[in-house]
């Protein structure tokens, strides 16, 4: 129960720096943090105490492994968050190259 | 308890991270989250997770640092300060007490419930051939979930290739013919 606890503030502070911050970088790295978050929480969700990893032994019969399904499915949602934080960064790059600033309220006028 | 110290110190990370005012120290202690988390996945048995987490850190803070380095940041503290910070506030402990609520809800930590992954344990060896169980739900029990990954991947490449591609061949082509 804490450690979920723990897990949420982590998200509320990813949230705080996507909320407050003006900054194009800041407001990126705020998604990280709630993407790292999320995964910490998905695979805590299937953690067992005491339990092993799930990969099977040849001469025993494991019983308490930790639940493999949120790994499988934790180890997708990173590589997309990779894919994600590239898109992100470029968009913020050529915004860089546009205007100057990363600052996100002085990007106002129209430009093509 | 290895966990409540590697959590503690992610938080601090992400605080300093927030609120540090240069923007390259900002992404390394973005980094060390990363790292941190990669050392969380081993505590909680996840060897997979954490390589391909290792790898996927390492990349974007190769990434972050390409796109922050030589740039200034102008730091500009002004307009409605106060509203903004006020209104935030207020927004994330709405938040953090409805997710606070939810949470009682959820199974206690170190005891999940294991009621759809109970035949995957039982017959994954023997259905699929691995014996990395993480790897036989990723390509064979939900195999399309990694096609979709790759699908992303792949549109995500294309993207970023349309935002940072220079100006394309043709139309200098065309400019030369007008002129």
């Amino acid at each position: 129960m804490m450690i979920y606890l723990l897990c949420l503030i982590l998200f509320c502070i990813g949230l705080y720096g996507v909320l407050r911050k003006r900054n194009i970088v800041k407001i990126i790295v705020g998604l990280g943090i709630i993407e790292y978050s999320m995964n910490l929480f998905f695979v805590l969700l299937g953690y067992r105490t005491h339990g092993r990893s799930p990969i099977e032994a040849r001469t025993e019969n494991v019983l308490n492994m930790v639940d493999p399904l949120p790994q499988a499915v934790v180890l997708t949602s990173i590589v997309i968050s990779l894919a994600v934080t590239a898109l992100v960064i470029s968009i913020a790059i050529r915004i860089y190259e546009y205007y100057g600033t990363f600052d996100i309220t002085k990007i106002k006028r129209l430009k093509g | 308890m290895e966990l409540y110290i590697l959590l503690i110190f992610m938080i601090f990370g992400a605080i300093v991270a927030i609120e540090a005012r240069d923007l390259l120290s900002s992404v390394i202690a973005v980094g060390a989250v990363g790292f941190a988390l990669c050392l969380a996945f081993l505590v909680l048995k996840a060897p997979d997770l954490a390589i391909t987490q290792l790898v996927v850190e390492i990349l974007c803070l190769i990434i972050l640092i390409r796109a922050t380095i030589n740039r200034d940041l102008p730091l500009a503290i002004e307009g409605r300060w106060f509203f903004n910070t006020v209104s935030t506030i207020v927004f994330v402990a709405v938040f953090l007490f409805f997710a606070y609520t939810a949470l009682k809800e959820l199974p206690a930590f170190g005891d999940p419930i294991m009621s759809v992954v109970k035949r995957y344990i039982e017959q994954g060896t023997t259905e699929t051939g691995a014996v990395n169980l993480v790897s036989a739900v990723i390509l064979d029990f939900r195999a399309y979930d990694t096609l979709g990954e790759a699908t992303v991947l792949f549109a995500s490449v294309i993207g970023i290739m349309a935002i940072l591609r220079r100006k394309g061949r043709k139309k200098i082509e065309e400019k030369e013919d007008a002129s």
